[in-house]
């Protein structure tokens, strides 16, 4: 659940269920969490299986100490950083992932791992997400393939001159 | 498995400084074994896909420093796989360039003119050939119309591309489906194994050792074709001459790693590594602009949102190569295509309320990812990279089964380097966000720091032994018979992007090396036909592992 809630932060998305906890419901859409983060993270090809547990702790361990900071008391029912509202999230991994923060390399590979997966869906087959309705490729507006899985534009340029080129350009084409 | 083995010259890497020696020294009658350490992937491995443990992460490695990040190919082809395959030369300045220390940098023997014929030989052997207008895709078209509406130039870029077989997909970073990229896996590479060259494919060198006849023992693992983590095995080779090619990221920490058994290396090895002065700019284009004030429409009536149509960079503008500008100020600003994930996590939100790079606004942006433009900046950067000590194995600690690991390679941009990427954001500012077109924002450094995908001189030639580890015949200075012929030797960035150049430098190093070779015994002459041009990248060959 921590960890959802902290791909939410990164690419927000609607509430999977009335009274999600984990998905704030910040934006309209799917966002990172409805896209797969959690399949990503798990992934044997990630390499970031292991780490999962004791990154899950250390977010929440950061959660209660900035709710200590800023005088927030949190619901004990869900994990502290799920407690957060999401400006509260959005503030807090904008700490983390500073340049100045200790540990910023972790959750910038845990921001990346999740933005990956709303607009690339690095878990699946593209085309079998595309087929699905995949959120986040969706919204990006990822052109789907030809039948047999290809992606192919036969529509590509507009097809006339539209600038001067470099006086300097060689008969190669090339800068001087 | 342990293999132990003896050949006349054994070439570490099959990008462009491995693969060009490996066929012309092979025609030329040596035997050739070239080491790779990733995989011989080729036609319909390359998929369209990103699904982790497709082509998308297979070919690739993403090599984090401490301030800089290099991404690069990892399979036999090397960057010519996986890369964008636009082909420019460097314009004439560019060798002229002093850097910071007020000294040439370039050996007096290596001049834009000196090298024309070396680029010639690529250029025929490749193919590379110019793109006319119709070539040019919607957002080369846009870039290059909006320099025409800032009263600037653009060009169509060379590229080493068959237009005949282009889909324009935009897949090209996965490797190339229709064999319609000109890696080297169509020309160079199938003409060095038609020749008798062995390439062993996932054998990933550790370093190089002395041999009692004055030869060199080059020391690999093998390692899993999945899990490139996991050392299936380790062997040596025995070769009378060693190239060095495995990358501008990878070659210095090979030499580093050998210093124990081969002594001192100069001291030029791993420092004044540039990133070519690389730096991205995300555009988010408004579309009835690009319709009202430049005049754009495609066929079905939209002005633009073609991110995701073409075949990377096919426009550029040239403005600023300008030999009376001075030193880091000189740029050039090329229109690119990156795919999402490696193409979307830096990009920031222009005005954001809160942060750039992720949330809610960064959402936004991205569901406007069609109507994204990117401009590509090639500056003068001040050769700042420095590798720390060589890991244990490889280039790198590698954290997942392919794609990411961690290097020693420390970069922090100086005052030059960073002025020169100011003056070059602003100068896309400029262009891109007249009235009203678009707006701009660079990619962030803050998350990971910068990043580059065209990794220089680490190794690099000069006349100079004190800033240059090479002579000016690629040579490793105190090492005799020991050569560098890939990006790593190119002395400081090129304004332009690189390939071509790393190319034709490679070219040029093989007569000398052929001399080396024969002083040592090998019978070997240099052959200057180009290389035969297959057209398929599937070829059957014993692999030799
Ligand atoms: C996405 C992308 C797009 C690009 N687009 C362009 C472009 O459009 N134009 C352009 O000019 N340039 C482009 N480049 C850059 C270009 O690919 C490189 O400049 C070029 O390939 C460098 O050639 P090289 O011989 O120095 O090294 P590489 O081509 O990187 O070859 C080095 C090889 O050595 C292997 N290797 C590394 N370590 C070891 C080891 N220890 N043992 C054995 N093998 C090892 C690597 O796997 C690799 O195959 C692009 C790069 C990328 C990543």
């Amino acid at each position: 659940m921590t960890l959802e809630a902290f791909a939410d932060t990164i690419i927000p998305g609607e509430r999977r269920w009335p009274g999600d906890r984990a998905v704030a419901g910040a934006a309209t859409g799917g966002g990172a969490v409805a896209s797969g983060a959690l399949d990503l993270l798990v992934s044997v090809e990630g390499g970031m299986a292991g780490m999962l547990d004791t990154l899950a702790v250390g977010l929440d361990d950061q959660a209660t100490e900035y709710a200590r900071r800023t005088g927030l008391t949190l619901d004990p029912a869900v994990p502290p950083f799920v407690a957060l509202s999401f400006a509260d999230r959005t503030a807090l991994t904008s700490e983390l992932v500073a340049p100045a923060h200790p540990e910023q390399e972790l959750w910038v590979a845990l921001a990346m791992f999740s933005v990956m997966a709303w607009d690339t869906g690095a878990a699946e087959h593209t085309v079998d997400a595309l087929a699905a309705g995949h959120p986040g490729l969706v919204q990006i507006g990822f052109t789907p393939p030809d039948a047999d899985g290809l992606w192919r534009f036969p529509n590509f340029s507009y097809g006339r001159v539209l600038a001067k080129s470099h006086p300097d350009t060689t008969p190669t084409g090339d800068p001087a | 498995m342990t293999t132990t083995d003896s050949t006349d010259v054994v070439i570490i890497g099959s990008g462009f400084g491995g693969s060009i020696p490996a066929y012309r020294l092979a025609a030329g009658g040596a035997r050739v074994v070239v080491l790779e350490r990733g995989p011989w992937l080729s036609g319909e491995d390359f998929d369209h896909d990103f699904k982790f443990g497709s082509s998308s992460s297979r070919a690739f490695e993403f090599t984090m420093g401490d301030g800089m990040n290099v991404l690069g190919g990892n399979c036999v082809g090397g960057g010519s796989v996986v890369y964008f395959a636009a082909m420019p030369r460097a314009p004439r300045f560019t060798f002229e360039r002093q850097g910071s220390i007020g000294k040439r940098l370039w050996p007096s023997a290596v001049h834009r003119a000196a090298l024309d014929p070396w680029y010639d030989a690529v250029a025929e052997s490749l193919p590379i050939t110019q793109n006319d207008w119709p070539d040019v895709t919607y957002s080369g078209g846009l870039w290059a119309a909006a320099c025409n509406h800032a009263g600037r130039t653009a060009n169509p870029v060379p590229a080493a591309i068959d237009k005949s077989k282009c889909t324009n997909c935009n897949w090209m970073m996965s490797g190339c489906r229709f064999d319609a990229k000109r890696s080297l896996l169509l020309n160079y590479i199938p003409a060095a194994v038609e020749h008798g060259a062995q390439i062993r494919p996932l054998h990933e060198v550790q370093y190089i050792s002395r041999t009692p006849d004055n030869g060199y023992r080059v020391h690999f693992n093998t390692v899993d074709e999945v899990d490139y983590r996991e050392v299936t095995g380790s062997g040596t080779i025995d070769a009378k001459i060693v190239i060095v090619a495995a990358g501008a990221v990878a070659t210095p920490v090979i030499l580093q790693r050998s210093e124990e058994a081969l002594g001192a290396m100069p001291s030029a090895v791993g420092r004044h590594f540039s990133g070519n002065g690389e730096r991205l700019n995300t555009a988010i284009v408004n579309e009835d602009k690009v319709r009202e004030v430049l005049g754009l429409s495609r066929p079905d009536g939209k002005a633009y949102e073609a991110y995701q149509i073409g075949k990377g960079p096919v426009a550029a503008s040239w403005d600023k190569l300008d030999g009376n500008l001075p030193e880091f100020s000189r740029h050039s600003l090329e229109q690119l295509y990156f795919p999402p994930g490696f193409g979307t996590i830096l990009a920031q939100v222009p005005d954001a309320t809160g942060p750039s790079w992720f949330g809610l606004e960064k959402k936004e942006i991205l569901r406007r990812w069609q109507s994204w433009l990117t401009i590509f900046i090639m500056s003068e950067d001040d050769n700042e990279g420095v590798f720390g000590p060589p890991p244990p194995t490889g280039n790198g600690d590698r954290i997942s089964q392919q794609l990411l690991s961690r290097g020693a390679l420390r970069y922090r941009p100086t005052e030059n380097t960073l002025a020169g990427w100011e003056r070059a954001d602003a100068d896309v500012r400029d262009i891109l966000e007249r009235d009203g077109l678009s707006r701009v924002m660079p990619w962030t450094n803050d998350p990971i720091g910068a990043y580059t995908v065209h990794p220089l001189s680490s190794c690099r030639i000069g006349d100079d032994p004190e800033t240059s580890a090479l002579d000016d015949r690629h040579e490793l200075r105190g090492h005799p018979g020991i050569f560098v012929t890939d990006g790593s030797s190119v002395p400081a960035g090129l304004t332009v992007n690189p390939a071509f150049t790393i190319a034709a430098l490679a070219e040029r190093a093989v007569p000398g090396i052929v001399e080396a070779a024969a002083a040592r015994g090998v019978p070997v002459r240099y052959v200057d036909r180009p290389p035969a041009h297959a057209t398929s990248s599937r070829i059957r060959i014993p692999l030799g592992v």
